[in-house]
């Protein structure tokens, strides 16, 4: 493909992931097209664009989600190309396939990468040929209660029931026994139907005490599948990312030489081009690891491997996209210090429920080292339609230790009043010993909230 | 007699009891949705459902009557 400047860019998405998006896309001379729901109106992102257009009612399915109305605001708008941010429309084949049959590029990896992604037993099956490590699991969809009963007695339990249209740990569950995979089996199906629109099952072994840590990938228009460090991603809520950070402390170098080499294999095997994340589970005691999915989008929590390698990455999509070469040397990605990043949800600090409203006040962190992906500001509305994200607090530092210091005080400089945040929930992490010793797991937010 | 509120902003997802249900303390009357989670709304008494107030669809509001249980 000859390289050829992308002029205009339509971002088919919303709050901060749209906001971060538009921000490159205006450093880089590219005029950024908006999308909004009528709930979505008075957000940042919207002014900021240069363009924006509604597309539909509040609820995501008649807007965000549908594709036609998102083609349709590119035609109307004349954007050369789509960026779909993460979520939504993001990892959805037949929607990356409209955009480029429309005339336009498509800012991401080829839509059959992304199907043969997106369906989690085929991509386990891809990963294994390909020899990257997967944890025993089903080969094929399971049909049943019964066929589930005998595949668990197979892989041995603990299990983990997932949807295989799914993906993000939502609707997922684990079952320790025969009695518990019973009872969350039909609950899995119908949320799967619900969520992902396949009532598709998998069942793969539950790694107990596990770090998940996922490698950074960019693949290039010559073909190389660069992998740009990891992210340790274990504190989570309901399977749910909280906070993450770079580099792991729970990864030795010999194991992350490992990690990165396969995370590069996993995206050759697809022929992947531009950002993607390959999400993996560590056994901190065995330093091995297993396959869990790929993400064949940009991440949430990119902006730790911003910090730390210096390269923005939604600008290398862009170039990926457009046909050209990255902005920086792949042979020499330097990893300077370490980076943290805390999701500031709408919701309380206790039990993690949510809670939307009227943002009436807003003061953010700022200064050395602090970087703050917002999607509101005061006035705003939080609405219960979409996710309950409401910033993203990230810090770097030359250390851990300073990372972690500069984020104390960012946390204690954040002010959003009206909807409850976890800000508290994130001061309390930060001031853990299990946190701060880089010794945690999974369960780190279990423990914390017994 | 006691009434069931909604505690947050969200939408009705799942009605799970009907009028006339015999319900236990603590069994889900409704689930609601909101931000991506689903959130079930549970029976805090003993007794009949009297009065069903929501929709599947419907969108409640914090102090919302979702139910009546006597």
């Amino acid at each position: 493909m000859p390289e050829q400047k992308i002029s205009s860019v339509l971002v088919a998405n919303r709050g901060e992931i749209a906001r971060r998006i538009i921000r490159t896309l205006r450093r880089m001379g590219v005029r950024a097209i908006a999308v909004y729901s009528e709930a979505d109106a008075d957000l940042p992102y919207v002014r900021e664009a240069d363009e924006a257009v509604p597309i539909g009612p509040a609820p995501p399915a008649r807007s965000y989600l549908d594709a036609g109305a998102v083609v349709d605001a590119a035609r109307r708008t004349g954007a050369a190309a789509i960026h779909p941010g993460y979520g939504f429309l993001a990892e959805n084949a037949g929607f990356a396939a409209a955009v480029i049959d429309a005339g336009l590029t498509w800012v991401g990896p080829p839509p059959a990468a992304i199907e043969l992604m997106g369906d989690k037993i085929n991509a386990r099956n891809l990963m294994e040929a390909a020899g990257v490590p997967v944890a025993a699991g089903s080969r094929e969809p399971v049909a049943d209660v019964a066929a589930a009963v005998a595949e668990a007695e197979r892989i041995g339990y603990p299990v983990m029931i997932k949807a295989a249209a799914g993906g993000g740990g939502i609707g997922m569950s684990a079952a320790a026994n025969e009695a518990e995979l019973r009872a969350g089996f039909e609950t899995a199906r119908s949320r799967a139907e619900r969520f992902f629109g396949s009532a598709a099952i998998l069942l793969e072994r539950c790694i107990t005490q596990a770090r998940h840590v996922e490698v950074q990938i960019l693949g290039l228009n010559d073909s190389r599948v660069l992998a740009l460090g990891e992210r340790d991603c274990s504190v989570q809520r309901r399977h749910q990312k909280v906070a993450e950070e770079t580099p792991s402390p729970g990864v030795t170098p010999e194991l992350r030489a490992r990690m990165m080499a396969a995370a590069s294999r996993a995206g050759e095997a697809v022929r992947y081009r531009g950002a993607g994340t390959v999400e993996c589970l560590v056994d901190p005691a065995s330093q091995e690891f297993v396959f869990l999915e790929m993400n064949t989008r940009i991440q949430v929590e990119h902006p730790i491997t911003e910090m730390v390698t210096g390269i923005d990455l939604v600008e290398q999509q862009l170039l990926i996209a457009s046909g050209g070469e990255v902005s920086f040397r792949p042979e020499s990605v330097g990893f300077d210090g370490h980076a943290v990043e805390l999701r500031v949800y709408a919701e309380d600090p206790v039990r993690f429920l949510p809670s939307p409203g009227l943002i009436t006040g807003w003061e953010q962190p700022s200064g050395p080292g602090v970087r703050v992906d917002a999607g509101y500001t005061a006035g705003n509305v939080v609405t219960p339609f979409y996710d309950p994200l409401l910033a993203k607090l990230c810090v770097h530092g030359a250390s851990r230790d300073e990372a972690l210091w500069r984020a104390r005080a960012a946390v204690q400089g954040f002010r959003i009043r009206g909807p409850k945040t976890n800000l508290p929930f994130h001061a309390e992490l930060l001031d853990s010993d299990e946190f701060t010793s880089g010794q945690y797991d999974t369960s780190v937010v279990g423990r914390l909230r017994p | 007699m006691a009434e069931v509120r909604a505690e947050m902003v969200a939408n009705v997802w799942q009605v799970v009891a009907s009028q006339g249900d015999s319900v236990a303390d603590g069994d889900a009357l409704v689930i609601l949705e909101s931000m991506k989670m689903e959130i079930p709304v549970l029976a805090e008494a003993a007794g009949t459902v009297t009065k069903l107030a929501v929709a599947e669809g419907d969108v409640v509001q914090e102090g919302d009557l979702i139910a009546v249980i006597e």
